[in-house]
């Protein structure tokens, strides 16, 4: 019924939720049983059926309110146990910046580097994720490591995991933030330490040897640009990239402007600087996300979708 | 010493047996008529009829919107609807079941009909404003259809800042609305409250209350403590999202958490203003038709007051993930363990009530049946929820959406429709087809677990809440609990058709077709407009089926229909000669 086991901290989590699920599903039987049971056994055969005068019996009150209260209190105490794990990381662990916007995450490494809805963490290692908001409010879930953590604008939150396996797990949002909620995913791709060590020094200069055009498009992809703006004129949440290089536009306060070099630019870094008639102004910023090299790369890619 | 004083306190009243009149020629429905005669009715009996008919309109609202929320997720990308259009559908769904549907249902419908009838009384306390707290409830309601054709709402139906701060739409109307709902029950809870300390019949003491009224009382309190805090909070969003004064929203200075304490402080409450008055019409109906005294009657009142009580102090496992401290959330845990012991207690005392009983299985004791089992599953899961570490797993996944409905549809709608079932030959002097009835429950019961029984195991699996998009793994849950939807749709039709048939064409209903020895059943089916031609005297508790039927349809003999005396006081009853012979 759970998924994966991917993380130290999953298994403890795992145990308490099967001991519930098999104590409920032990005594649901029971009581639907004598639910059943007293329905079938004591059906009414005549209209002149007479019933015993049972008012109540404290013993058996007092029986029914004291398991019960022994059951929620091993679970209270277990809950409560692996909660306290699941909040108290490990002084040693490795931190990782994480900024979530409608609607991509932003991961920044000690290198400077920032990778969007891409986690990349080593294996057997513990990792803290200090996190935090652009917008509204978000929440950061592996279910594979059975971590979440709500994201907040106003204040940093912090979970930490130490996942077990090399391999991808799925991250989603989970506290409803509007249109692409539902999009708002990220993959966390776990390395071996020296692997990890690796895509730390190469990461940021991967693409230097692509053409700017083609690094574009990657960008896009990998900025979550298209979670947003389609590249085939489809209409998501923002303008379709397809043809929009020099298009003449009008904006919501009624200036029609030119989708030139300038207007793109200002779209990347200041996104509700000008918003396009019948858009909402929804998009976050990509300051300190893209460099001046990769913004370029972005607005090379759009010349090649104009029509 | 002790006891003169008791004794001096004893009033002697001359009693007669009243019976009640049979397929009587005139009653509430049909002694004023008009629709003027009903707008403007005091009637508690016809205000109850008058929401029965807006929650039902508002149920088959919100449930056609839940059926095409259904039938989007039956493929993991778009089906037929946008995001946009998905996100304000299925907060539609959630506002609408919530605030006009399960809020009102039990306590505005059924309370207001049977309530003064299972006192003896002629009407609530103040009628007047039991009829303003219907208006009241209508303008809510207009506000909630205007900010639906004016642009929507998106935010779910819990209005989390800053989302709510910020998104388009017109929340405004939305949360005015529901501000505006709000008082309707407010003020409904206080006439309840007046009416079952003040207007009692003789005899009638606190502990042969009827368990529904216990279900009532206290659901009455958590309204006037509960609600008001709902109503600040929206002023604050509104003030915040109106004037720029900053609140919740952190742009402005305010904080998005403060937000959620409030919200969950009433809401969490609301959720026992929903379930308490259904665990009222459980232990009607299960003694009724297991005609056998109830089982452990102290038992069941007051763990509807603890349970009242201690709701008030668990709204925050609303948060465990919303970055409040570790030690709020160990507290708040550690209570919503606490408030699970009255509610298995409930449990426990009803299977024992049905312990050697004379048990019918008649529509309305299906039902109850059917609450009992899927409530459970609701209380367990909320045992899975309540356990920090698991629910850091679970949280805003569609295991709560499952849990969620267990204990909402599952528990609170199985036993609105118990107490229908039940009241119904009272309220329109019809019978229904039973064997549709059954049959009706038979498909809710076997749709109903379709539906969400794959929601717990994707929950589980990671499964969030609120997606309009999905990955694949999940396609074939999402499939089954859709089918397992419209299996749920064929039952209501059922439903409304047998109904529709029982008010067109319906048998007529004798005055109390189920043999209870509940006091409502003791007037005529339906009820005269004062209920009662009598003031009636009560010399046994509700549920005390080892007594004869005669003695539950006593009354005052003397002619005179003032209500002089009251509840608290002691009574003595002396039979008139005729009645002993």
């Amino acid at each position: 019924m759970l998924p994966p086991q991917k993380s130290t901290l999953a298994e403890q989590t795992d145990a308490l939720f099967h001991f519930v699920n098999v104590t409920s599903i032990i005594l649901l039987a029971g009581i639907t049983f004598a639910i059943i049971f007293f329905a079938w056994k004591y059906r009414r055969r005549s209209e002149n059926d007479v019933t015993p005068v049972i008012t109540h019996n404290n013993k058996l009150e007092i029986t029914w309110s004291v398991i019960p209260l022994i059951l929620v209190m091993i679970v209270f105490g277990w809950g409560l146990n692996g909660y306290m794990n699941l909040t108290t990381p490990p002084a040693d662990a490795y931190e990782i910046r994480v900024v979530g916007k409608s609607w991509l995450w932003e991961f920044h490494y000690e290198t400077g580097h920032v990778s969007v809805n891409e986690l990349h963490v080593p294996v057997n290692r513990p990792v803290k994720l200090i996190m935090s908001s652009d917008d509204v409010l978000h929440s950061f879930y592996i279910p594979d490591f059975r971590v979440k953590m709500d994201v907040l604008p106003n204040r940093y939150t912090s979970l930490w995991f130490e996942a077990t396996e090399i391999g991808e797990s799925v991250v989603f949002c989970t506290e409803y933030c509007g249109t692409a909620h539902s999009n708002m995913l990220a993959t966390a791709y776990v390395h071996s330490s020296e692997d990890f060590i690796t895509w730390l020094e190469t990461a940021g200069s991967a693409d230097d040897d692509l053409p700017p055009a083609e690094l574009g498009e990657q960008l896009v992809v990998r900025n979550a640009c298209n979670t947003c703006h389609s590249s085939d004129g489809a209409r998501l949440v923002g303008p379709t990239f397809q043809g929009l290089w020099m298009a003449e536009r009008e904006m919501q306060d009624g200036e029609v402007i030119t989708a030139d070099e300038n207007y793109l630019r200002e779209s990347i870094l200041e996104p509700n600087a000008k918003i396009t008639a019948g858009y909402q102004p929804v998009m976050p910023s990509y300051a300190g996300t893209l460099n001046d090299r990769q913004i370029d790369a972005i607005i090379e890619y759009i010349k090649t979708l104009s029509n | 010493m002790a006891t003169n004083e008791a004794t001096s306190n004893v009033k002697r009243i001359q009693v007669r047996r009243f019976k009640p009149e049979e397929y009587p020629e005139k009653h509430y429905l049909n002694e004023e008529k008009g629709v003027w005669a009903w707008m403007t009715t005091v009637d508690h009996k016809k205000i109850g009829l008058m929401y029965l008919a807006s929650i039902t309109f508002f149920f088959f609202v919100a449930g056609v919107l839940a059926i095409l929320l259904r039938t989007e997720l039956l493929t993991p990308a778009r089906s037929f609807m946008d995001a946009d259009v998905y996100n304000q559908v299925f907060t539609l769904h959630g506002a609408i079941m919530i605030f006009f549907f399960l809020i009102p249902s039990v306590p505005a419908v059924l309370g207001n009909f049977i309530l003064p009838m299972q006192l003896g009384a002629k009407d609530v306390a103040f009628p007047r404003l039991n009829l303003a707290s219907y208006y009241i409830y209508v303008i809510g309601a207009l506000f909630t259809l205007v900010a639906i054709f004016t642009g929507g709402v998106d935010t779910g139906w819990t209005f989390y800042t800053p989302y709510s701060a910020t998104t388009g739409g017109n929340v405004m109307a939305m949360t005015f609305g529901v501000f505006i709902l709000g008082f309707s029950s407010i003020l409904t809870g206080l006439n309840f409250i007046v009416t079952i300390h003040k207007m009692r019949s003789p005899g009638i003491t606190w502990n042969r209350l009827p368990l529904n009224l216990w279900g009532l009382y206290a659901t009455s309190i958590i309204q006037i403590l509960a609600t008001p805090v709902l109503a600040i909070t929206l002023l604050l969003l509104t003030m915040e999202r109106l004037l720029g004064i900053g609140i919740f929203d952190p742009a402005l200075g305010g904080d998005p958490v403060l937000y959620q304490h409030f919200f969950w402080f009433y809401s969490h409450p609301a959720v026992y203003i929903m379930i308490v008055p259904g665990f009222g019409i459980i232990s009607e109906v299960i003694s009724t038709f297991s005609r056998k005294v109830i089982f452990g009657y102290w038992a069941i009142a007051l763990s509807s007051l603890a349970i009242a009580f201690i709701g008030f102090l668990v709204w925050g496992h609303h948060m465990f993930t919303a970055g409040q401290s570790s030690l709020a959330n160990m507290v708040f845990s550690f209570l919503t363990f606490l408030v699970g012991i009255p509610t298995g207690i409930k449990i426990f005392n009803w299977l024992a009530t049905m312990y050697r009983g004379s048990i019918d299985l008649k529509a309305p004791m299906l039902y109850a049946l059917v609450f009992l089992f899927l409530f459970t599953i609701g209380g367990f899961t909320g045992i899975m929820l309540g356990a920090l570490s698991v629910d850091i797993h679970l949280h805003d996944t569609y295991y709560v959406v499952a849990h969620f409905h267990y204990v909402m549809m599952g528990g609170m709608v199985m036993a609105f429709f118990a107490g229908l079932h039940y009241w119904w030959p009272k309220m329109f002097g019809k019978m229904y087809s039973e064997f549709w009835a059954r049959i009706a429950c038979a498909i809710l019961f076997v749709g109903f677990n379709m539906t969400f029984l794959p929601q717990f195991v994707m929950g589980a699996q990671g499964m969030p809440r609120r997606y309009f998009n999905y990955i694949d793994q999940f396609q074939s849950f999402h499939v089954f609990s859709t089918i397992g939807a419209y299996v749920m749709s064929v039952a209501f039709l059922i439903m409304a058709g047998y109904l529709l048939h029982s008010l067109l064409k319906g048998k007529r209903a004798p005055s109390n077709p189920w043999g209870s020895r509940a006091l409502e059943w003791q007037a005529a089916s339906p009820p005269p407009l004062h209920n009662f031609h009598h003031v009636p005297v009560i010399i046994n508790g509700p549920y005390d089926y080892h007594k004869p039927m005669s003695e539950f349809q006593l009354g005052i003999a003397a002619s005179h229909n003032g209500h002089h005396h009251h509840g608290d006081e002691a009574v003595k009853v002396e039979k008139s000669e005729k009645e002993q012979a």
